[in-house]
């Protein structure tokens, strides 16, 4: 049924934190490479090699620049995947039932097999979070590595998402919101934790902790400003090309 | 939004097909026999055609079946449901018409009552969207049956109904197109709410994820076609409108009628292929874009 859950036991998801992402994009890299091989469709490319290379993903790095009003611009990297929404707009507007939240543990998936691939969940999305495969022609989206999570046959340090698991500046973190003495909820609380578009009310799971604050650099030396400046006025050749020029 | 010829071909002529289904279903005009069946192989070819050419934008069309089950939550699975509905019911009543010269009444009104349905949740499908400001409106729906209603009386020949329908479709037309303009921006979703980083400074998008385009630009980022929209508004608004009233107003020909109708059917395509081109989806800012 796409009728949402009421409550879910576990609310799993992921904190993604833009203070510490260096936007290396690994976590992309090791969702494609595990979600090509394993569970569902594979994530297909077309054109790799030629001029106009394209492909699925479920999990894509933004970068953007902001430039407060005052002092220098900041690049901030993003890395945006599904985020597993309580109010999940794009599992109510699915007509075959294909897209489901779990009722265990709130992740958000897609039977391949009832999935038509009329694309009106990613229509319904304002995250971006799906992309219909060209290859397979049915929807794709982050299953939170649901075949990795659970998986026994794994070590159990490797029993989290792929993307976590192989981000080199622990900038993800993969937990129960549901619980709130986890480590999600307690990085959540603590650095101020924001959802995405929350005037859309999809009410994501996932959240972003925002960058912390810059530092400002102090004067380090207190008679720096009775100092000469070292350049006042151009002398020689310098001052007569400013001048000559000035006269043009 | 990638304006798909299938779902400006769907949206057109299944409006339009549905509405001659409204039309016949009341018994205007009152045909039996050979006429009846002229006008129902119209509206049928309309209706049926559009739905159809919207199965070309699924990926696996061969699974259609299973969209009739999510009614409970689905727009498009309600749709599904009321398109067929109403086909089974207009087809015996139209069949009574045709081969026995009877008029099941409570057949066709039921009938009628359906194709309305089935317009009005086509046009849920895409008012429900709140990632879609433009569209998330009751104007949409307004705007889909108005001109449902207004070209299937254009083409059950009610035409002094048809010119007072046609002149209050381009009314809300315009008053669509008018009020989404503006949507977007009172909707309060841009970068800083999509990014959340508004609280630092100005956001601009520095660097996209990939070098090459994606399934999300080629779906939802379509810019190109905007360029020319207001010309294009006046074009649908005339063909639309304005043409098949005015030809409307003539002394009656089947040649006038037929030339308002291809103007009308004009206009409309006009105005979908507008519906999905001018239509900004919020993820668009992800990329900067709109």
């Amino acid at each position: 049924m796409t009728t949402l859950p009421t409550s879910t036991q576990k609310k799993l998801g992921l904190v993604i934190d833009l203070d510490t992402c260096v936007g290396c994009h690994a976590c992309v890299i090791s969702c494609k490479g595990w979600n090509t091989e394993n569970y569902g469709a594979p994530l297909s490319d077309q054109d790799a090699y030629g001029a106009n290379p394209s492909g699925t993903f479920l999990n894509r790095v933004h970068s953007y620049e902001v430039q407060p009003a005052e002092g220098a611009a900041q690049l901030i990297h993003f890395p945006k995947s599904c985020l597993h929404c309580e109010d999940a707009p794009c599992v109510t507007v699915c007509p075959t039932g294909a897209s489901y939240k779990r009722v265990e543990d709130g992740i958000v998936l897609v039977n391949e097999s009832d999935c038509i691939g009329c694309g009106l969940c990613a229509w319904a999305c304002p995250y971006g979070a799906r992309e219909m495969d060209a290859e397979e022609k049915v929807m794709k989206k982050c299953t939170l590595c649901v075949d990795r999570i659970y998986n026994e046959n794994l070590p159990e340090e490797d029993r989290e998402p792929a993307c976590v698991r192989t981000c080199p500046a622990g900038a993800r973190h993969f937990g129960d919101f549901a619980d709130p003495d986890s480590n999600v909820s307690r990085l959540t609380a603590e650095r101020g934790g924001v959802d995405l578009m929350p005037e859309q009310g999809t009410k994501p799971v996932n959240k972003y902790l925002p960058p912390r604050p810059k530092d400002a650099m102090p004067e380090i030396d207190v008679l720096a400003p009775y100092l000469e400046p070292v350049v006042a006025e151009p002398k020689g050749f310098i001052s007569w090309l400013d001048k000559a020029l000035e006269k043009l | 939004m990638h304006p798909a010829p299938s779902v400006i071909i769907f949206t057109t002529f299944s409006g339009l097909g549905f509405g001659l289904l409204v039309w016949l279903g009341f018994g205007l005009p009152a045909v039996t026999g050979w006429t009846a069946f002229a006008f129902f192989t119209i509206a049928y070819v309309m209706a049926v055609g559009g739905l159809i050419a919207s199965t070309f934008h699924l990926g696996h069309p061969e699974r259609a079946m299973k969209a009739f089950r999510q009614w409970r939550s689905s727009w498009l699975s309600r749709e599904g449901i009321c398109a067929v509905v109403a086909l089974i019911l207009m087809a015996l009543y139209g069949a009574g018409l045709v081969f026995l010269e009877t008029r099941w009444s409570i057949l066709g009104i039921l009938g009628a009552l359906f194709s309305l349905a089935t317009v009005f949740t086509t046009s849920m499908i895409y008012t429900q969207l709140k990632t879609i400001p433009r569209w998330n409106m009751p104007l949409t729906p307004a705007n889909f049956l108005s001109l449902s209603i207004a070209g299937g009386a254009l083409l059950a020949g009610q035409v002094g109904t048809a010119v007072i329908l046609l002149l209050i479709a381009g009314v809300i037309q315009f008053f669509t197109w008018k009020v989404g303009d503006s949507r977007l921006a009172e909707s309060g979703t841009d970068m800083a709410s999509a990014t959340q980083l508004g609280g630092i400074g100005q956001v601009r998008a520095f660097e996209p994820p990939h070098t090459g385009t994606n399934y999300l630009l080629r779906e939802f980022v379509h810019v190109v076609g905007r360029k020319h929209a207001d010309k294009l508004r006046m074009i649908a608004l005339g063909l639309m409108t304005a043409l098949p009233v005015i030809l409307l107003m003539l002394p009656f020909a089947h040649w006038v009628a037929v030339i308002a109708v291809i103007a009308h059917i004009a206009g409309v395509i006009c105005t979908r292929w507008l519906f999905f081109a001018q239509a900004e989806h919020v993820v668009g800012l992800y990329y900067g874009k709109r």
